[in-house]
């Protein structure tokens, strides 16, 4: 618990925690973290153990995915042909997190520019599961959650486009939330597919996220799909309890595709929720089955734009000599790009393509209206949704990764809340043998708060949280 | 001409604006070092995110209104993707449906003197990519340097329908564009770079080249006069004009071939997700109203007001600063002896001199004609003032210190009259000659009085004088 900690960090030196953090990292064989900010770490640890001030984050210490860009600390997405950029600028989460005293240690690895389920796309190699080292630990934020499951980093922060905050955050048995589309600024979030994703908190318990979310959510002026208004909290009444809340079930969630003992684990903390004054009725979200593929569609059109600027010419890495301007950045983005990367540039370039762009990227758009819809639809039976955050438990590295399409189907019950633009937390809800799962409560825009108190609710009667793994 | 097909598209920097298209960077950039004003966003730095600068979408607005356009309701910014190293983010935020402004038109005096109404398809906002610096021309260069500098500069691009029946027209059309952007404040010419041109030109029944960025309406009448010729002799030659991107070399007057539009870019344009769309409808009548007097409208005004020539209209209402010089001058002596004044004569001295109307005084115009009406100086003591003054710039003086410094004071009547009653009385012989019957003996008399009067008098007036004074006595 954060708020523990931070009473620690204060009665003892922060400095020495950082260090024995350090080492633990340093040994650690989980591969989570890309680079550490060792020395500015260690300054900051100083300077709080001489004057801790009052920041809601003072001293604590967080790891933050690779793709959210940090002054001074190399930012790359995992990906070859970012190696070695330093940014000049902070991300507006990191300017929130650094006024609130929080210390920044290092970077995390993730899917090679946040496309993928499982860390394995990254340059740097997989991320290993904690709670298993033969198993991915989700993705693409699986840095962020190894760490803080693998005891490497109190919390972090990932971001989540279709899935990446929770997915991982399920896999490794934390808590992850995916903020409603706009509450969370994307200024100096490397963009992946920018009308899906936001940066999203990684904890160990609801109230950290709470916490982290106080600080990270708000306007900005230079994020022009930030939402306007002021600041939201979520601390006070987080405990407030769930009488009375009216939990719908999709139908469309369960069932096939989804792991037995998932669905099990799942359909007893929906009972959970029912011991603690909540009810619960089926719903229906009609255009599920449309999700994936019009997901797919708008993310990778987005990025093959978005991923269009990393030509080698003004920052990250440039081995090729130079000849003419096409073959020149043709065989930067040849080398510096891995072919999971590459796979979606050249989809969603087609998607966009003249005479296509009806046909995909416009038809997928019109998805996303039915699927909003049927969000809408819902909402106006019931408060929040439940469902497993994945079909199945975390699986082993290398299973899956030449299967792209058996990849991008886990993702069936995180994708559609991107494309609503709701928000969604994963909390741990039980095991399948020794793998952690997680619960999903999903909830109108803007209903962070609601989201989060039934999240606690549940967590305060269950102990799955506490569950640590052993790791060296 | 008839058979000549142009249609233009105008890049306008609209830099009258402080800060660039999407970012806080300043629009100040000329003389400053490459790479300088540039910032996350406008170097499309991985994580950075435009915002709308408000103020360029309104002077796209008030733009949009003087060319007669219909705003749309709300309009929306898409990207257009393409590689090049000038682009820092791989596409361009640009427009594509749901322009800001559509469907409007200008009035042009065509080439058979005839007034001619040019439709504008279009005018869109974007931003401007950077420059390429070669190390040598062009095909020749052994590296290029690329500066952001202009990177995001906000860009109107206005796009006429193919309305143009000639160069000399499509000249017209950019002075009257140009002569409203002025008067609308939004645009200031003589930056370098800030209006580029790219010109469509088909013979009729021909397919169309494209001859892009001229830079100076000049090169425009030129890279148009020879691509007509070039396509006139492809056409005797019974070959076919291809359809085709050209480049006008302005060292030798020519276009060349810069790519075949066969295989031409596709764009993928699709809409900008990190830009919301904007619903212009409700600004437009405040901008409306805040609408300057235009050029045309100013023109016919002037004529019915003052009373002048159109012509002289015509060429006062050019510039809106000209304009406003005219009526304040006008306002203190006589509207027409000021337009001729600052018509044919000032406007002509501030040409030859490359300066603009901003280095010379309303009131010393105002004093120049002054002293016309009242006699007190010659045409050409009034001329010889006003270059004076605009070869004295720094230095100082009034009309009046010219006048007594150069001795450009017309001579009193008396002291003519003075001098006329002695030279009579100092030539008795050419009196006599005179009353014989030589009519040109005076002549020697007139020349007396000149010289009595160092030259200031008229001559005629004099002579008139000498024989009124001769016959009476």
């Amino acid at each position: 618990m954060l708020s523990e900690l931070k009473a620690r960090l204060r009665a003892e030196s922060c400095e020495e925690y950082l260090c024995r953090l350090f080492e633990r990292i340093e040994k650690s064989s989980l591969n989570a973290f890309t680079t550490l900010a060792k020395e500015s770490a260690l300054n900051a640890a100083r300077q709080f153990d001489k004057n801790p001030g009052q920041g809601l984050l003072a001293g604590v210490p967080i790891a933050i995915k690779e793709s959210i860009s940090t002054k001074g600390i190399e930012t790359n997405c995992s990906s070859r042909i970012l190696r070695g950029y330093i940014p000049p600028y902070d991300a507006h989460v990191i300017e929130r997190l650094k006024a609130e005293g929080a210390i920044i240690v290092g970077k995390t690895n993730m899917d090679e520019f946040a496309m993928g389920t499982s860390t394995e796309t990254s340059c740097f190699g997989p991320t290993k599961n904690p709670w298993d080292q033969a198993c991915v630990p989700g993705g693409s934020s699986g840095g962020s959650a190894a760490v803080v499951a693998g005891g490497e980093a109190p919390c972090s922060l990932g971001s989540d486009t279709g899935g990446s905050v929770r997915c991982p955050a399920s896999f490794c048995g934390i808590v992850g939330l995916k903020p409603t589309y706009g509450l969370v600024s994307r200024y100096g979030l490397v963009a992946y597919a920018n009308s899906l994703e936001q940066i999203g908190p990684l904890t160990h318990t609801v109230e950290d996220t709470a916490l982290l979310m106080e600080v990270i959510s708000g306007h900005d002026e230079r994020d022009s799909t930030s939402a306007e208004g002021a600041r939201h909290s979520y601390l006070p009444g987080l405990k407030d309890g769930i009488c009375g809340l009216k939990i719908g079930i999709p139908r469309e969630y369960f069932g096939e595709g989804v792991n037995k003992d998932v669905e099990k684990a799942v359909w007893e903390a929906i009972h959970t929720l029912e011991s603690l004054g909540a009810s619960w009725q089926e719903v229906s979200l009609p255009h599920t089955r449309y999700a994936l593929a019009a997901y797919y569609v708008i993310a990778m059109s987005e990025a093959s734009s978005n991923l269009a600027r990393f030509d080698g010419l003004r920052y990250g890495s440039r081995q090729e000599e130079d000849k003419d301007w096409h073959t020149t950045f043709s065989a930067i983005r040849a080398k510096g790009f891995g072919p999971e990367v590459k796979r979606r540039i050249m989809l969603g370039t087609y998607a966009l393509s003249a005479g296509y762009y009806g046909r995909y990227y416009l038809k997928a758009l019109q998805v996303r209206t039915l699927i909003k819809g049927d969000f809408m639809r819902a909402f106006h039976e019931v408060d929040i949704l439940a469902s497993p955050t994945m079909p199945i438990p975390a699986f082993k590295i290398g299973e899956r990764i030449n299967d792209p399409l058996s990849l991008y189907m886990a993702d069936v019950f995180t994708v559609p809340i991107n494309l609503a633009g709701v928000p969604a937390i994963s909390v741990p809800c039980g095991f399948v043998g020794h793998l952690p799962i997680g619960l999903q409560l999903i909830g109108p825009h803007f209903s962070e708060a609601a989201v989060l108190r039934a999240a606690q609710a549940f967590e305060a009667a269950t102990s799955f949280h506490e569950a640590k793994p052993e790791v060296i | 001409m008839e058979d000549v097909i142009i249609g233009l598209e105008i890049h306008v920097q609209l830099n009258r604006l402080q800060s660039k298209m999407f970012c806080g960077c300043s629009t100040a950039y000329h003389d400053s070092l490459p790479n300088s004003h540039t910032c996350p966003v406008c170097l499309g730095l991985p994580g950075s995110l435009p915002v709308i600068n408000r103020k360029a979408v309104e002077y796209g607005i008030k733009v949009g209104l003087a060319l007669n356009c219909t705003i749309e309701e709300e309009t929306l910014f898409y990207r257009k993707n393409y590689y090049y190293p000038d682009l820092p983010k791989g596409f361009q935020i640009s427009q594509y449906d749901y322009p800001l402004a559509t469907k409007g038109h200008i009035m042009i005096l065509g080439d058979d003197g005839a007034e001619r109404n040019i439709r504008i398809n279009r005018a869109h906002m974007e931003e401007d990519p950077g420059r390429l610096v070669h190390a040598g021309t062009i095909d020749k260069a052994k590296y290029t340097m690329v500066d952001y500098n202009r990177c995001g500069m906000p860009l109107l691009e206005v796009v006429t329908e193919p309305d143009l029946c000639s160069p000399k027209e499509a000249r017209v059309f950019l002075d009257k564009l140009k002569s409203i952007l002025d008067y609308l404040d939004v645009f200031d010419g003589t930056q370098e770079g800030s209006m580029r041109i790219d010109a469509n030109i088909s013979l009729k029944g021909g397919d169309r080249s494209e001859v892009k960025n001229i830079t100076g309406f000049k090169g425009v009448e030129k890279a148009l006069s020879y691509e007509i010729t070039r396509q006139k002799n492809l056409q005797r030659r019974n070959i076919k004009v291809v359809q085709e991107t050209r480049h006008f070399d302005e060292l030798r007057n020519i276009t060349v071939s810069i790519r075949s539009k066969v295989g031409a870019h596709d764009y993928r344009y699709f809409p900008e997700c990190d830009l919301a769309v904007m619903r212009i409808a409700s600004w437009v009548p405040a901008i409306r109203a805040a609408l300057p007097e235009l050029p045309d409208v100013k023109r016919e005004r002037f004529v019915k007001q003052y009373g002048l020539a159109d012509d002289h209209a015509k060429s006062l209402t050019s510039e809106i600063k000209l304009a406003n010089f005219y009526e304040a001058v006008a306002a203190q002596a006589s509207p027409k002896l000021v337009a001729v004044w600052i018509a044919d004569v000032l406007k002509g001295e501030l040409n030859y001199r490359d300066l603009s109307i901003g280095s010379f005084q309303e009131e010393h115009m105002a004093e120049i004609v002054q002293m016309l009406e009242q006699s007190k100086i010659s045409e050409d003591g009034a001329v010889q003032i006003i270059r004076t003054l605009l070869d004295r710039i720094g230095i100082g003086g009034s009309p009046g210190e010219i006048v007594r410094e150069l001795g450009l004071c017309k001579a009193e009547d008396d002291a003519v009259q003075k001098a006329v009653r002695e030279a009579v009385a100092e030539s008795a012989a050419a009196v006599a000659d005179y009353k014989a019957g030589s009519e040109r003996a005076l002549n020697f008399v007139v020349g007396l009085v000149m010289k009595k009067t160092r030259g200031k008098a008229d001559a005629g007036e004099v002579h008139r004088l000498v024989k009124e004074e001769v016959d009476k006595a």
